[in-house]
């Protein structure tokens, strides 16, 4: 064994374990240095020059780029840091748009807690900001370039994270920009409105298309009947807001906070993700027995689908027919609870952005042109809705949903994490319903938060499955690039977001480790429910014998049009 | 209807520079010498052949000063900006030139497509200062005189064709 | 007529010594040779005209006119060349003729009948083409001061051989230097005589080419490359161009040799697009070289491979830096990456690298063949060999000089130099360009290494000096730089990129007579936040010339921000220009030369300027006849 190697951080020994960089040893001593392009993600960068670090003979060092030396000494707080620093935001603040307080991140913003961080209390350049540049430039992505600080994390993120490669740097020097090809419109571009540039992006540059006054007006309306559903994901994330810890279920609180912002009526997506998981394994076991068209890849993340259709239209014949969870419950609602006098406004809450281009699709358009979902919002604009109507989430107390769709399983919850829709099928096609049974099928590979996770497994009736999972498209990309290669599989399961819908773009940003967090609370939900099965959901089998019955194919799945 | 673009220079320019992402570079240049320019249809073909995304492509070639996006004049006009030039007064040249033929350092084309003005770093032509290059033709020792000498020829030239 | 001498592929090294001889024999008998300078520069002023026009007068006169060496024998025919930069640009376009050593300058297509009347046939002088200066004739360019003061080493064959001719470059010794480190060397001698000889790098900041190489050798790695840095990029600086141009072959040795020291297979070579002339005789040169087997596989079946690419640059300064140039060669935008990793453990396509500039490797064939002994013999023991400076600016004999390491700036301006063009007096000189400092008289006898310059702030970088005489304003000279980094500043880091921008737009209104208090105050916090904050040695030194004019003449930027007057007298917007009406005689000449229409008056009236349109351009003050319009 080798010696534990030591640096000195401030004057304190610290171990060097392996890390790749200083910043992460520096962290371990308390001290969090401040970053804007530094992602644990993302290729290293080295553009922001924040977290310079002084060693004993005043050299400085990008404390992000620079490896941990045995014996070396270094200072992260000096006059000549500070001042550099200081120096450095006010720069950035020169030819940043400051309106503050009308920004949809205001609070949420790293340029705005830095300069309060280091106490900049004045400008001294004439203000540069890009005016007038703000470009709505897709159903998911609002883009302004006044707020931009050039740091370069959506450039890595669209391309290292998720292979899309829609935006980049364009010219150079203080002319440079954040551009996709000739500026066109990121409609018009490989962009598959993930949401990930928003969600890596430290100011308000990128942010969610914000469809909240479009609810508050037809909540406000009283001849609309204003209905909506909650994705499983956004559970985890919402109560974060006020401190309630990240990961903790607060599907109740959402529900009571929805009914009291107006809402007619609140329902579950997860009730959606059941009936998904039952057509899906239909679709799936027709497909195995005629050995036709396999693998099955899954179709509930519109990213997903939009970047199948735009680089791998060949394998949209594979893609399963199933509308999204969020589709199939809209068509049920749309038949279902129509009231008479009344418009129905449907709003789904969800972890996505790409939702939002989903909802706008012309497959999910009804004969009169009106869409299933009128209105999609993200955790973050719900966040944003509380706070504005001044509802305290944590108190208030917690309610059900609303009848009749008032059950979902266990298995329809994990929906929102990686490797959830598989767990859910593989539960759905495996005879055995016993807890040993579940046990074992959370056991086979599906889970964790690796985003390329490919494993077997038998049936009991012998038939051998080989099963890829992929998170984050560049992930998927590697997976396809197998299957291309010839290699077997017989399931794929494909979210555009790392660690699935809990790390979705309409979620509230967090790293790596806090996305377990949240897929482990969707887990524990599974755990405590009773129902864990999604063919024992007993309001989805009345809605079979109800309205579905002979309507399955025409109100659950969807053939895309090609492009 | 546009007519439908050519791209068999483009695919001359994949063959001769090799079809890879490291050849980027090498390749708009061929593509540039043949059209002076680089026209927007190259972008997303070169994109599909490449397997490079055409944001990256875009990235690159307005990262560097010698690619154009835009149509450029039948002579372009390059002004050296360099420190010798600078010294021995090549603003005064540059400034009359722009003001008689109505372009400026935004707008760079005449209206007839005939001159493209622009500046070009140090051409490493110090000894002639100022100099100026018509087509990549090095003109040295200009004066605003000699200089609007050489358009107004040019000039000629052209009416007269 | 004469046979050609047969140029067959090289198989062996005795191939190579066969073709030498061959070639050397044909070179020295062919005693008579008229060198017509091809450089850019007497291109530009017509060199290839001249060139044509005396090939088609000797060959109408009957004369026995050799273009090439592969004919035999040369015995009475004379030598036809077009050469690389004779470094006089200042005189060009430049006809050296020898045996005698003859140069005459200034040179157009009408002399070419004298010459080949006189010269050619009679062996007589063309005096008046000879350099002067006052009354003193300079008939032999090595007598000439600009020349007689210089020690060529690296410059040694530019305007002396064809540079289109890979036969020439063997005749005179070229690549003996390879086949002794092919064929007599192991790599670790290589690299040891390399680092004994203590050559470091011309590029800029002056690191031991030795320890680079010795770096690059114990790097572990599949693939190594070598990589010639030819993005000469600094305004006022063409050193580079000139080698690649005249000598291209010296170059691509260094870069061979390089490769057997290290065990790399191929060498990329990165050259500016804005210079075409280069890229053409570099491509030229490398297709000589593959064509006779110096290049390619298994050369002279020594079984070492090594192959030669060019990747012309696309304007951008920032890709003189190494990680910015090797990401434009692998196709991407040029940016600066953070180090470490350095570039000789992963440079290029993720491998290690020998990255160095065109003028460090055109020296390493004469370390090689002479030994590290006679390179140390030469400048300061810590700065040993020679240097190439590009002379521009106020001065009066501008061009392309090598002095040694160590040579002061007064023999390089004034002996060299021939002093100050026009009545100006010696103000300062910018060395290393928009990276570099400003020098005033005070450091004229300061030796010029790469220490003594550190010492003082200042570094030699690629070579550029660049004299300013005291017509010239410090203040608008730092603004010229600023403007140029701000322009080629390549975006990535905060400190470069919104940092240059602000120090030029405090610079642009000082100059502009809008200066604050404050404001130089402002600029100096700025260059120490960007000096020690950038990302890449560019943008670390990109407020040099800012910090060094306030450190030198900070009473000129006092005078423009607190009295807005500019005591040089050459920021426009301070200047005035009035029309004295007593002189004025109402002509209209100067209105209709003013080219934003900002006089006006009636005829046999004096006129008068419009100050809020005028532009200064001062073109109404050259058009006066009775000097009537006035500058204050």
């Amino acid at each position: 064994m080798k010696n534990t190697e030591y640096m000195y951080v401030d004057g304190i020994p610290v171990a060097i374990n392996g890390e790749k960089n200083m910043l992460q040893v520096i962290r371990k001593t308390g001290v969090k240095l401040p970053t804007f392009c530094y992602h644990t993600d993302l290729s290293i960068y080295g553009a922001c020059r924040m977290c310079m670090v002084e060693d004993e003979r005043g050299n400085l060092y990008t404390a992000c780029s620079t490896p941990p030396r045995a014996g070396m000494s270094i200072k992260t707080n000096t006059a000549r840091l500070r001042k550099y620093r200081k120096n450095i935001l006010e720069l950035l603040l020169a030819n940043h748009c400051r309106d503050c307080t009308t920004c949809a991140n205001n609070k949420s913003c790293k340029l705005q807690d830095l300069a309060v961080r280091f106490n900049i209390d004045g400008v001294r350049f004439p203000n540069r900001a890009d005016d007038n540049k703000v470009t709505n430039s897709s159903a998911s992505i609002v883009f302004d370039s006044g707020k931009c600080i050039l740091c370069g994390d959506c450039v890595r993120t669209c391309h290292e994270v998720q292979n899309v490669g829609a935006i980049d740097f364009a010219f150079r020097g203080s002319k440079m920009l954040i551009s996709t090809a000739f500026g066109k419109p990121l409609s018009e571009t490989m962009c598959v409105g993930c949401g990930q540039c928003a969600v890596a992006c430290p100011t308000g540059a990128i942010t969610a298309r914000s469809e909240i006054q479009k609810v508050w007006d037809a909540i406000s309306n009283p001849s609309v009947k204003t209905v909506v559903q909650v994705a499983p994901a956004v559970r985890v994330a919402l109560g974060n807001m006020v401190g309630i810890p990240e990961g903790k279920d607060v599907s109740g609180l959402i529900f009571a906070a929805l009914r009291k912002m107006g809402f007619d009526e609140v329902f579950d997506t997860s009730f959606g993700a059941d009936i998904t998981v039952l057509e899906e394994s239909k679709e799936f076991l027709e497909r195995l027995k005629e050995g036709k068209r396999l693998p099955i890849i899954t179709s509930c993340c519109p990213a997903w689908i939009q970047y199948c259709e735009k680089k791998h239209p060949e394998l949209m014949e594979n893609v399963s027919t199933c509308r999204s969870p969020m589709e199939m419950f809209a068509s049920v609602i749309k038949e279902e609870r129509q009231e008479r006098g009344k418009k129905l406004f449907h709003v789904a809450v969800m972890p996505c952005t790409a939702k939002k281009f989903e909802a706008q699709r012309e497959e999910f358009l009804g004969k009169d042109g009106s869409r299933n979902v009128d209105a999609v919002i993200t955790t973050d604009e719900l966040t944003h809705m509380l706070k504005e109507a001044g509802i305290l989430l944590n108190e208030i107390d917690p309610e059900p949903v609303d009848h009749p769709y008032d059950n979902a399983s266990g298995a329809a919850v994990i929906f929102g994490v990686t490797g959830g829709v598989t767990e859910a099928v593989l539960r759905n096609v495996v005879k055995d319903k016993s807890r040993s049974a579940l046990m074992k099928l959370s056991n086979v590979g599906e889970r964790g938060n690796e985003g390329l996770k490919i494993f077997e497994l038998t049936t009991e009736d012998g038939v051998g499955l080989r099963i890829g999972v992929a998170s984050g498209l560049a992930n998927a990309e590697k997976l396809l690039g197998m299957l291309k290669n010839g290699e077997k599989f017989d399931i794929i399961e494909i979210m555009a977001c790392p660690g699935g819908c809990v790390a979705g773009g309409g979620q509230p940003f967090v790293h790596a480790d806090v996305r377990k967090t949240r897929g482990k609370g969707l887990y524990d939900t599974d755990r405590m429910l009773s129902i864990r099965h999604s063919e024992s959901n007993a309001s989805v089998q009345a809605l079979y014998d109800r309205l579905l019955k002979g309507r399955e194919h025409e109100l659950l799945h969807v053939h895309y049009k090609k492009k | 209807m546009p007519e439908a673009f050519d791209y068999s220079i483009v695919d001359e320019a994949l063959a001769k520079c090799g079809a890879k992402q490291s050849s980027i570079i090498a390749i708009l240049q061929t593509i540039q010498e043949h059209y002076h320019y680089l026209p927007e249809e190259v972008f997303p073909y070169l994109a599909a052949k490449l397997d490079m995304s055409e944001a990256r492509i875009y990235s690159v070639a307005t990262f560097y000063e010698n690619f154009s996006l835009e149509k450029k004049g039948k002579y372009v006009i390059k002004f050296c900006d360099g420190t010798a030039c600078h010294v021995r007064g090549s603003v005064p040249i540059l400034e009359r030139v722009r003001s008689e033929l109505g372009v400026t350092a935004q707008k760079k084309t005449t209206d007839d497509q005939l001159f493209t003005i622009e500046t070009v770093s140090c051409l490493g032509a110090c000894g002639l200062a100022p100099v100026m290059t018509v087509n990549d033709e090095v003109h040295p020792a200009m004066t605003p005189d000699k200089a609007m000498e050489v358009i107004y020829s040019l000039k000629v030239k052209e009416d007269a064709r | 007529m004469s046979a050609a001498i047969k140029t067959k592929a090289i198989k062996s090294r005795k191939d190579l010594q066969n073709l030498r001889e061959a070639m050397t024999k044909a070179y020295t008998s062919q005693t008579s040779k008229i060198i017509v300078c091809g450089g850019t520069g007497c291109v530009a002023g017509g060199s290839l005209k001249i060139y044509e026009n005396l090939k088609a007068q000797m060959e109408n006169n009957g004369l026995n006119v050799e273009v090439s060496l592969e004919k035999e024998p040369h015995d009475n025919s004379i030598g036809l060349k077009k050469s690389g930069c004779h470094g006089f640009c200042e005189m060009g376009p430049l006809v050296r003729i020898e045996p005698q050593g003859w140069l005459y300058t200034k040179v157009k297509v009408d002399d070419c009948n004298e010459i080949v009347e006189k010269t050619i046939k009679k062996g007589e002088c063309v005096d008046r083409l000879a350099y002067r200066i006052g009354d003193e004739i300079y008939r032999k360019q090595e007598e000439i001061p600009f020349y007689k003061q210089q020690i060529r080493v690296v410059l040694e064959h530019c305007g002396k051989i064809d540079a289109d001719s890979i036969n020439e470059y063997i005749a005179i010794g070229g690549y003996e230097a390879f086949e002794k480190a092919l064929f007599d060397m192991q790599p670790d001698d290589i690299v040891s005589e390399i680092s004994l000889s203590m050559l470091r790098g011309r590029g800029g900041g002056g690191f031991p080419t030795g320890k680079k190489w010795e770096q690059v050798r114990r790097a572990k790695g599949e693939r190594k490359y070598i990589v010639c840095n030819g993005d000469e990029g600094d305004p006022g600086a063409f050193m580079d161009r000139s080698i690649m141009e005249g000598d291209p072959h010296r170059m691509l040795e260094g870069m061979m040799i390089a490769g057997v020291a290290v065990g790399a297979q191929e060498g990329y070579i990165y050259v500016r697009a804005e210079y075409p002339l280069a890229v053409r005789r570099l491509m030229n040169a490398i297709a000589q070289a593959e064509e006779l087997g110096l290049l390619g596989d298994d050369i002279m079946g020594s079984g070492f491979s090594f192959r030669i690419y060019i990747a012309k640059g696309a304007g951008a300064f920032v890709c003189g830096e190494g990680s910015a140039l090797t990401a434009s060669i692998e196709g991407k935008r040029g940016f600066p990456r953070v180090k470490p990793p350095r570039t000789t453990e992963n440079g290029l396509f993720d491998s290690p690298t020998v990255l160095n500039n065109v003028e460090t490797f055109a020296t390493v064939s004469q370390i090689i063949s002479k030994g590290a002994k006679w390179y140390l013999s030469i400048g300061t023991p810590t700065s040993p060999g020679t240097k190439a400076f590009a002379l521009t600016g106020n001065i009066t004999n501008t061009g392309l000089i090598e002095v040694p390491m160590g040579t002061t700036l007064r023999k390089i301006i004034f002996d060299i130099g021939g002093g100050m063009r026009g009545d100006g007096e010696f103000k300062a000189v910018q060395i290393g360009g928009p990276s570099g400092a400003c020098l005033t008289k005070d450091h004229l006898d300061l030796p010029l290494d790469f220490d003594t310059l550190k010492k003082i702030g200042a570094m030699i970088g690629s070579g550029g000096l660049v004299v300013m005489d005291s017509h010239t304003c410090m203040v608008e000279v730092a603004r010229f730089f600023m403007h140029f980094t701000q322009n080629e500043s390549c975006g990535k880091c905060v400190p470069c990129r919104e940092g240059t921008k602000r120090m030029l737009e405090i610079l642009e209104r000082i100059v502009e007579g809008n200066g604050n208090e404050g404001d130089i105050e402002l600029l100096e916090e700025l260059s120490d936040t960007i000096s020690n904050t950038a990302l890449c040695g560019l943008g670390k030194s990109a407020p040099n010339p800012v910090v060094s004019t306030i450190s030198n003449f900070r009473e000129e930027y006092e005078t423009h921000v607190y009295e807005k007057k500019c005591p040089a007298g050459q920021c426009q917007k301070l200047k005035k220009i009035y029309i004295d009406p007593l002189t004025c005689k109402g002509c209209s000449a100067c209105s209709r030369k003013c080219p934003v229409g900002a006089i006006s008056g009636k005829i046999k009236e004096p006129f008068s300027i419009d100050l809020t349109k005028c532009i200064r351009c001062g073109s109404c003050i050259a058009t006066c006849k009775f000097n009537a319009i006035k500058e204050v």
